[in-house]
């Protein structure tokens, strides 16, 4: 009766905004949500298949995820919802998708965030990541088309890389289905933070870094309050390069008083730690 | 706690701007290329290429594929032998499934005859509902069956992005986005999905134009029509001649979203053309198995739903309107008498253009409600795949010369219900959604306008 009910919660919404969707509609023990982020063509949206069977059509396209899809996997007894973003090179929410990416990993509340890297060119794809890492610790790297990388005759060590970023990195041949195992066990060992990343901070100059070492301290009261999943000191840069959706989005935030029972409940729970605040 | 919470964070994100801006130099750029340094760094320690980047097969391929020379000349071909394909491998199957479904058909006149149906119930259900849905069926399945995955394949493969960068230059030249050509792509498969997808253009002016032209590439919806008409008119037992003609369609239709692109942004949209950076993918082995089965259940068959739920209503309400009889003639018969003279000085006739008009809500049905129309009412016409529809036609006076002018008038004309109001949403004004519908109208009519009389002149009519 109760997996009956768990069950129909977790239709695939289709064409609905990610944060529309509320997630903590189940318990919040048996659910875990997975953003999927990467560069266009990186083969992001048949990962996406190749994780939630949902078989849509992935196409050789840029810009072609205008609209964000959603599936769900179960790996281990765990029920994961993904959420495909769209491919962008950046999270400078310069376009739509830009910000429609940045905004998902901002504010909706994913328990860990795949990045999904073409291994072949990775120097742009980390651009990235390291821009993903900025804001949530709880990142893996995908380390896809490895067919590719052997065909050109590049090497890439994924070990190196992994200790190099702090976060754990997978090696797949999404196409294939290969290495995508691994991937679901990496997931759900940093989305359960039985696996603690410890995320490459990229340095500023010493100006900069100075503001973020005034102004992040004083964000993080607020930001525990409104937002507790992303990193104050992304906000504190991002309050420096005067970035208005952001500012914008976040008083939003804090100018919604949010009902309790409507909060996600891994957001309210991390707040109680925080502040200690009943939940 | 709230109030007090906004008030910290307004006061702070104040100080904080204020500070960042005292900061030389333009503080994203510097802290983007930190990013990039960082991430340089990185795959220096991890990344080792064996040798220079080779110039390997894709590189050369995309030489050819995008080259001037070569460039147009290959992407023709491919279309072309995409159609001729479907063409050949449609026609067989095609007359198949129309003797099987108007076998049902005599066999349901059977039934209903033996169960003392009313003649009204019959006309509606079978000669109504059913017929529509068994043209619907027949003539536009297996077209749609192999166009579909072979066009599937051919986006999995990455060629569609060199077909976009191809004609970028054209784009630029008419004064839009280059990515209006993805866009048009997009507008294949599905108009309304091709208005979507210009949310990829940032410029709202060149995003307008791209929305307001995308009609003019036919989508599934219209694709059997044409490559029925091409089939029944020009193939004469050659189907590289249908193809072609085909072909020629569709080259109409890109230079018409050329040509109105030009107009409007020199006319009611004037600007110049933003700079845009393509990359294009590498190539990818593509699944064939599994493109090839989701393009069928994805496309086809979606597409073939549709319009089997939009055609038997529709197919039921032609039926009645061409049985209903007000002053010695049928309501159906009182429309197209109206339109006849215009349709006449384009080309087309009245029941053409009231066909057109029901079939507003899906391009899909027109066909359908005009073999309704045309047979519906009258004398039972023994209608088995393609050839006896051509003959049906040719009895209604049909000429090569009709069919272009369908074939252009489907082309070009307003985009189904769906799309309309998919342009509404988009663009959130009843104006550019009203000049969405008529300006393509106009085009149409315009169009078939010449051509009727340009094949007159030659005495083609």
């Amino acid at each position: 009766m109760g997996s009956m009910r768990h069950l129909s919660l977790h239709v695939p919404r289709g064409l609905r905004m990610p944060w529309h969707v509320r997630p903590g509609h189940a318990p919040a023990s048996t659910c875990c949500t997975v953003a999927l982020a990467g560069n266009p063509n990186t083969g992001k949206s048949t990962v996406f298949n190749a994780l939630t069977g949902l078989g849509q059509h992935t196409g050789n396209w840029p810009g072609k995820t205008v609209v964000v899809a959603e599936g769900i996997y179960t790996h281990c007894g765990m029920t994961y919802r993904v959420v495909d973003l769209p491919g962008t090179y950046s999270l400078l929410a310069t376009s739509p998708e830009e910000e429609l990416a940045r905004d998902f990993i901002c504010f909706g509340a994913a328990d860990a965030t795949v990045v999904v890297t073409d291994a072949t060119c990775l120097e742009r794809n980390l651009n990235l990541v390291l821009q993903v890492m900025e804001i949530t610790p709880r990142v893996v790297v995908c380390l896809n088309l490895m067919d590719e990388v052997s065909r050109k005759r590049i090497s890439v060590d994924v070990d190196g890389l992994s200790s190099e970023l702090g976060v754990p990195v997978v090696p797949t041949v999404a196409r294939t289905g290969h290495g995508l195992r691994a991937l679901m066990d990496t997931i759900a060992n940093v989305a359960s933070g039985r696996l603690a990343t410890r995320p490459l901070r990229v340095t500023y100059s010493p100006e900069v870094e100075a503001l973020v070492a005034d102004i992040e301290p004083r964000l993080s009261a607020v930001m525990a309050e409104v937002a507790p999943t992303i990193s104050p000191r992304w906000v504190a840069l991002r309050l420096i390069d005067g970035d208005p959706g952001l500012v914008e989005a976040i008083s939003e935030r804090v100018n919604r008083q949010w009902p309790q029972d409507t909060r996600p409940r891994s957001a309210a729970r991390s707040v109680a730690a925080r502040s200690g605040i009943p939940a | 706690m709230n109030r007090m919470a906004a008030r910290q964070f307004l006061d702070l994100v104040e100080a904080a701007r204020e500070a960042g801006s005292k900061i030389p130099g333009d503080i994203r750029d510097l802290m983007v290329t930190r990013i990039y340094e960082v991430a340089g760094a990185i795959c220096q320690k991890t990344v080792r290429r064996a040798t220079e980047p080779t110039r390997d097969w894709d590189t050369r391929l995309d030489d050819i594929l995008t080259s001037r020379l070569l460039g147009y000349p290959i992407m023709l071909a491919l279309l072309g032998v995409v159609f001729w394909i479907t063409l050949v491998g449609a026609n067989v199957p095609s007359r198949f499934l129309g003797a099987a479904l108007f076998w049902g058909q005599d066999r349901l006149l059977d039934l209903f005859s033996w169960a003392g149906a009313p003649s009204w119930l019959t006309g509606v259900v079978v000669m109504g509902a059913y017929r529509a849905l068994a043209w619907v069926v027949s003539v536009m399945l297996p077209p749609m069956a192999i166009f579909f995955p072979c066009f599937a394949l051919l986006e999995d493969l990455g060629y569609l992005p060199r077909v976009a960068f191809n004609l970028d230059a054209f784009f630029k030249r008419a004064g839009t986005h280059g990515k209006q050509a993805l866009t048009m792509c997009m507008g294949f498969g599905c108009n309304a999905a091709g208005v979507v997808s210009c949310r990829v253009i940032d410029s709202p002016r060149e995003r307008l134009i791209a929305i307001l032209t995308n009609n003019f590439v036919p989508c599934n919806g219209r694709f059997p029509m044409l490559i029925a008409m091409a089939a029944m008119f020009f193939g004469a037992g050659l189907q590289s001649a249908a193809a072609l003609s085909l072909l020629g369609a569709v080259l109409l239709g890109v230079a018409v979203t050329l040509g109105v692109s030009w107009v409007l942004s020199r006319s009611l949209l004037r600007g110049i053309a933003s700079f845009f950076v393509l990359e294009l993918p590498p190539y990818r082995k593509p699944q064939v198995i599994r493109v090839i089965v989701r393009s069928f259940l994805d496309r086809a068959l979606f597409v073939l739903v549709r319009a089997a739920t939009v055609a038997v209503p529709a197919g039921a309400l032609t039926w009645i309107l061409g049985n209903s009889m007000v002053r010695g003639a049928s309501l159906l018969a009182h429309v197209a008498g109206f339109l006849e003279p215009f349709g006449r000085l384009i080309g087309l006739d009245g029941h053409v253009l009231t066909a057109f008009l029901l079939g507003l809500p899906a391009n899909e049905i027109v066909i359908p409600i005009l073999v309704m129309e045309y047979s519906g009412a009258g004398a039972m016409v023994d209608l088995g795949g393609l050839d006896a529809l051509r003959g049906l036609l040719v009895s209604k006076g049909w000429t090569p010369l009709t069919a272009v002018c369908l074939i252009l008038f489907s082309l070009l004309h307003y985009p189904c219900a769906t799309t309309l109001w998919t342009i509404w949403r988009e663009t959130r004004s009843a104006k550019w959604t009203a000049v969405a519908a008529l300006l393509p109208l106009a085009v149409a009519c315009v169009a078939c306008f010449l051509a009727a009389s340009a094949g007159r002149f030659l005495g083609a009519g």
